[in-house]
This record gives C-alpha cells, structure tokens and sequence, in this order.
C-alpha cells in the first residue's frame, strides 16, 4: 500500500507554515528514516499520513485513501501511529487491556485478536508485565506498551515517532529488532528519530527535512553521506561515516564491518 | 567540604518492593559537571529526584542516609526553601510545563513570579536565560505549540532563570537535534564555569566525554563505577552490565581484537578515534 503525498502545505492555525510542498511517494514494505532539525516539520508531515492533521493545500493518499475524505478512526486500519510521548496515548489499567484496545476497535475476531496481542507482547518482549499498570513501569518499558498496542493492531504502515528517545542499549535494540520483523512481515516502517546511528543501522531510506521541505531524499549511504548538506538541517552523520570522512577514505561508511574492512583494505 | 555530600542514600518508592536506589555515596564539588549513565531502571531519575527534594517531599516512601547540598540537609528542609537551592529539569517537558501560561516568555517568568522578583528584573533575567539557550525567537508561541526538542529548551531555561546553584538535569537533550544537543552541553558546560554545580543524567556518551568532568555509572540502584569520562566510558564493565557506548569505543575494541587499533586506551570522541586510527 504507496503512500503518495503531493504538493502538502500545512499551515497550522496560528500561522505558522510548516510544511511548504512536500512531494514524496512512499511504497509498500520500505523502511523510512526521517531526520531533520527540531522544528524541520517531522512530526507534522508523520501526523498527516493518519490524518491527524489534514492538508493545507495538496493532498496526502494512503492506498486508494485520500486523508480528506476519511477519518482518523478510518484510517486507523491502515496506519498505526507510535507518539513520541507514550503518556499522550496510553490510558488502560493493564498491558493486556493496552494493548487488546486497538485490535478490538478494529473488529477482529476474538481469536484473531488474541493471536494479535500475544505476537506484539513477545515481539517487544512485554510478556512478564501483561497485568501491570503501564502508569507502574518506567518510561522505557511504557514507550515499548505504546509499540506494542500499535503493533497490535496489524496495519501494514507503522510510523514509530522517536522511538529510542530516553531508551538504553538494550532497549534500542529491542526496538532494533522489532522494526526487523516488521520488515520480515513486509510492512511499511516510516520512523522520525534524531538518533543516527540508530537510522544507518536499521533503515533503507533516508528523507531529510529542512523548514518544510524535502532537503534529501535517497538510498540511506548516500543521504548520510552528504555531510554539507545535512548540515543545514543540523544533521550530523553516523559516528562512523564521520570518522571515515575524518580519516580521509574513499567510500561513505556507514556500519562497523565497512568501517574495519576500508581501514583494513586502505 | 563537598558542595554535594550524599551519604548512604537507599531510597524506596512507596509502592515499590525493592529499594530504587541502594547505599549510594556520592560527594561532588561546587561547579563540577558530573554526569550520570545507566540503563533503564537503574535509578538515574530517582537520585535526580532524590537532590531536587522531591524524593521523599513529594513522593514520600522509605529513606535513610542523608543529602547534603550547600551545608543544608534535605531532611531538615521543606520543599519550599529546597527548590530555591536546587534546580530540576524533567525527562519530560511535557510534564514540567504549567499549563497556566499562554506564552514561552510567561512560561520562564512562572517560577521568578513566585519568588516574587521585581518586574523589570524578571524581564531581563527571562530575556537573558532566553538568550542563553538560544529561544528568544520562541518567545510569542504557545509552549504546547512547539516541537519536543524546543519545549526541552523551554523547560532548561524555565530552570537556569531561577539560578540554581545546583543543577539537576534529566536526559535534557533526549529530543534534540545535534545543535540543540552541543548548545546544550554548551551552556551547561559554561555554568560550570562560572560556579554553578551540574549534576545530568545523559545517554549521549560522546557528549559526555567533551564536556563533563566526571561520569558516575548507575546500575540497579547502585554505583558500579565512577571517575574521568574517557576512563569510565570504554571500560568493559560497562558492555557487560548493558549500558550504551560510543561507537568510536565499540569499534576501536572490535578492530582491537583484530590488531587494527594499536593504543591501549580506546576512544568515546571523534578526536580520540582519529588519533588512533590515522595511519
């Protein structure tokens, strides 16, 4: 299911315009990375493909659905949303109520709900907490609820809003290994994150925003590789890329295997 | 005398059934920046929590040992009079924010407003603090129209314009873009400077090795290791209790094993990686 998004301007009722044409297709089953400067308009553009937000002018399609004509709750079958803040979307008494809330609304059978929710505890590795309060856990473990009532819910477009902010290690890799399995199933994955090493180790794709506006957009070697570029919209790239940069070598690097194999080869 | 002077701290939530922070000893000296890493869960907010008086004053639960800040006990003190001293900024913004201000400008005014500073002098410490953190243009907008690094900002400098002399801050750059994050560290760095004693929690570890002057590793409520960034941040130790690291250090022990990296101390900064990687 392509995500289409043509000529999307927002502007936001005080008057600040936050995005000022935007055109991008998204396709089925990619795993998007969207980096940009506090402020670029990420979260903005993101609340446009569940119509949280609807277009100024232009106009944002999910499949055949153009954002317009259908609401939020409706376009909730096809795209889960993870906020950046899980207090802005957790409300249940339990893990398990939690996360079964959004399958229910979608009006699965109950077996099928069922087999939804076991597969999103194990996945984000939650099965020890299903009758905990998620106001009892910390931060950390609420932001993996809040992935798992979305990844319940079997949309095949999830967007993840900052997912590894305030997570440790072992959290980020959990994450990690949640969006590979996404990508195994062959969902659409669009993430927003200012973690760069976390976008050059798990994504394909790289869209940078600038004040609205696409700034780059392409394979994700060769947006983070574009260092002067990026700098406008206050992206750094990879640790790694820039010590290769740093270090003088041929090829944008990206991973810690490129990295040893170029200093080994020269 | 220590500035900060913690003794024996063990500290339990009053719903929890294991003490979140556990004989904690930590003493740090008037304008240290000391930084603090830890996995989840280890108790890196509750000790935050523990020097702004809000553990046990608000949360109430189970303490013993002392906190000792500028030669005043937190145990003898009210709230009240601790938060002149010490200074917290929130994990979240969203949850420091009033919400009973209509503008950033307003926001930052809050706490001078009930301190009862003149109004001329609260305009300008708040222009300053603004000006400081980098948001005077922010200051007209909602605070809840802003986008989370921004109201990170916000709630930084809603802190800074009460002048602490202690510095408490939680993850402050947790959803920032790398400007923010070196403006930030920037900042904080120069309060060090002039006097002000820093104590954040970051996962930023590069940062950390630019700018701080001790890290203090938290796990499971207690301190597994502390001393010079470049020395605590490659230790194996760390990578064995889970915590994160540069990848300048993960890389360098991996080429390590390979004899690619010839030092024996392994880099957190680009700098230091350079250093040991140019032919």
């Amino acid at each position: 299911m392509n995500i289409n998004i043509k000529d999307l301007y927002f502007t936001y009722p005080t008057g600040l315009e936050a995005l000022k044409g935007i055109n991008l297709t998204i396709e089925s089953g990619e795993q998007v990375a969207i980096v940009g400067q506090n402020g670029a308009g990420k979260t903005t553009l993101a609340r446009h493909f569940n119509g949280l937000l609807k277009p100024t002018s232009g106009s944002v399609s999910i499949g055949d659905w153009e954002t317009t004509k259908y609401s939020t709750a409706k376009l909730a079958s096809r795209v889960g949303y993870v906020f950046q803040n899980p207090d802005e979307q957790l409300f249940s008494r339990d893990v398990r109520t939690e996360v079964s809330f959004g399958p229910k609304n979608l009006g699965y059978s109950k077996e099928k709900i069922d087999e939804l929710v076991k597969r999103a505890l194990s996945l984000t590795e939650l099965n020890g907490k299903t009758e905990t309060n998620p106001y009892d856990l910390s931060p950390a473990w609420r932001k993996m609820v809040a992935l798992a009532s979305i990844i319940a819910m079997d949309t095949p477009i999830i967007i993840f809003d900052e997912p590894t902010t305030g997570q440790d290690a072992l959290n980020v890799g959990r994450i990690a290994r949640v969006i590979a399995e996404l990508r195994h199933e062959g969902k659409t994955v669009i993430t927003i994150t200012h973690d760069i090493d976390f976008c050059a180790e798990n994504f394909d794709r790289v869209i940078a925003l600038a004040k609205g506006q696409v700034l780059l957009d392409g394979m994700t070697k060769d947006v983070l590789g574009e260092e002067e570029t990026l700098a406008q919209t206050y992206v750094d790239p990879p640790q790694l890329t820039r010590l290769g940069k740093a270090l003088g070598l041929k090829d944008t690097v990206t991973t810690q295997e490129e990295f040893l194999k170029a200093i080994m080869w020269g | 005398m220590a500035f900060v002077n913690i003794q024996n701290l063990t500290y339990k939530y009053p719903l929890t059934k294991e003490p979140v922070l556990k004989n904690i000893n930590l003493q740090v000296q008037e304008g240290e920046f000391v930084s603090v890493i830890g996995p989840n869960g280890a108790g890196k907010s509750t000790l935050c929590y523990a020097l702004a008086g809000f553990v046990p004053h608000f949360f109430k639960g189970e303490i013993s040992g002392e906190i000792e800040v500028d030669g005043k006990l937190s145990s003898k003190s009210t709230l009240d009079e601790w938060v002149l001293n010490v200074g917290l900024a929130f994990q979240n913004p969203f949850n420091q924010i009033s919400g009973a201000k209509y503008t950033v400008f307003e926001e930052i005014a809050f706490g001078l407003e009930n301190i009862g500073v003149p109004r001329d002098e609260m305009k300008k410490r708040v222009e300053d603090a603004m000006s400081l953190t980098g948001i005077s243009e922010l200051a007209d907008r909602s605070p809840y129209s802003l986008s989370g690094g921004q109201q990170q900002r916000v709630a930084l400098t809603s802190i800074l314009v009460m002048r602490p002399s202690l510095l408490v801050l939680d993850e402050p750059t947790s959803q920032m873009d790398p400007i923010g994050t070196r403006e930030v560290f920037g900042v904080v760095r120069k309060m060090a400077e002039e006097g002000m004693t820093v104590m954040m929690v970051e996962h930023k570890v590069e940062w950390i090795a630019n700018f701080a002057d001790r890290v203090i590793a938290l796990k499971d409520g207690q301190i597994l290791l502390e001393g010079k960034p470049n020395e605590v941040l490659t230790s194996d130790v760390l990578v064995e209790h889970g915590f994160g690291v540069s990848r300048y250090t993960s890389t360098a022990r991996e080429a390590k094993q390979r004899g690619l990296w010839k030092k024996n101390n392994l880099p957190v900064t680009l700098d230091e990686a350079v250093q040991g990687f140019k032919p």
